[in-house]
């Protein structure tokens, strides 16, 4: 029952897997790819880790499985931020079918103003 | 003193569970190490140590916050399948920015590390001494710092905010 349990957690985690990495190649610019990169392929990672985790039960490979899980989902989010902030300062633009971004609209008052006051 | 005693312990029981199954050659080792790093960083890592005795907010946490969190995450899946699978690619990127009333560091932290994982919203960048933060929003739908706070941050901003930041003296900052 754990057995077939776990199967079909890997299985639902390889095809969020897949739709994360075809998002991957679909979507237009760096910060959308990361919101697909980011969402599907921790979920979908997880998913596979706790199905590993049901198939073998309470031995050193699941706990592994459930301490990585953890990590996982806490230092994933915090990769994307780095890299689309990154992104972000080093000039890399957004889409051109993009709506708004007020983030490059404070950033040019900063640097205006500190033109200004120097 | 007391950080450090709960950073040892977390780490000691991080790496036990690590070596799975523990024997006394691999604790010696784990409390020496644990100890290492409670000794160097033991101030910096928890700051707050009287909030962990409260029971209360461990509940919150366990039954209200993990449970719409991963609600969240399933959505946010289907929802970016959606968008990949879909002809059209129906998005309207942008970068929108929104305002919390949190205040310390752990809180702002979950709650970004929670904007990125939900649906179709990703934390930026923060600036704390506004309290603001920078949202790449895949599907724009206002562009009004209030209403897009209304509708990014409320719901895990007040569950994190009775976790985190009630009864510790941080409100009225």
């Amino acid at each position: 029952m754990m057995h077939t349990l776990g199967l079909g957690f890997i299985a639902v985690g390889l095809a969020f897997d897949l739709f994360g990495c075809l998002g991957l190649i679909r979507l237009p610019d760096v910060y959308n790819r990361l919101q697909a990169a980011t969402k599907c392929v921790t979920m979908g990672t997880c998913s596979i880790l706790f199905g590993a985790f049901l198939v073998t039960g309470f031995v050193s490979a699941g706990i592994k499985a459930l301490l990585c899980i953890v990590f996982l989902s806490l230092t994933t989010p915090v990769a994307a931020h780095a890299i689309a902030r990154g992104a972000h300062r080093s000039g890399i633009a957004l889409w051109s079918g993009s709506v708004v971004d007020h983030y490059a609209d404070d950033r040019q008052e900063e640097v205006e103003s500190s033109k200004t006051s120097s | 003193m007391s950080q450090k005693v709960i950073l040892f312990l977390s780490a000691l029981i991080v790496w036990s569970l690590f070596n799975w199954v523990p024997d006394p050659a691999h604790l010696l080792v784990g409390i020496f190490a644990a100890g290492m790093v409670a000794l160097l960083l033991g101030d910096l890592v928890v700051e707050r140590p009287h909030l962990l005795a409260h029971p209360r907010r461990y509940f919150y946490f366990f039954f209200q916050y993990i449970p719409v969190f991963l609600w969240e995450v399933l959505k946010a899946n289907i929802d970016v399948a959606r968008r990949v699978i879909h002809p059209n690619l129906p998005i309207h990127p942008g970068i929108v920015k929104v305002k919390t009333s949190l205040r310390s560091d752990i809180a702002i932290t979950l709650l970004a590390n929670s904007i990125t994982l939900t649906p179709g919203t990703m934390s930026v960048d923060v600036d704390k001494d506004q309290a603001i933060l920078y949202i790449h929003w895949i599907d724009v739908r206002s562009r009004d710092i209030g209403e897009a706070s209304r509708i990014i941050v409320e719901r895990f901003e007040k569950i994190l905010r009775t976790i985190f930041e009630e009864g510790t003296g941080n409100e009225e900052r």
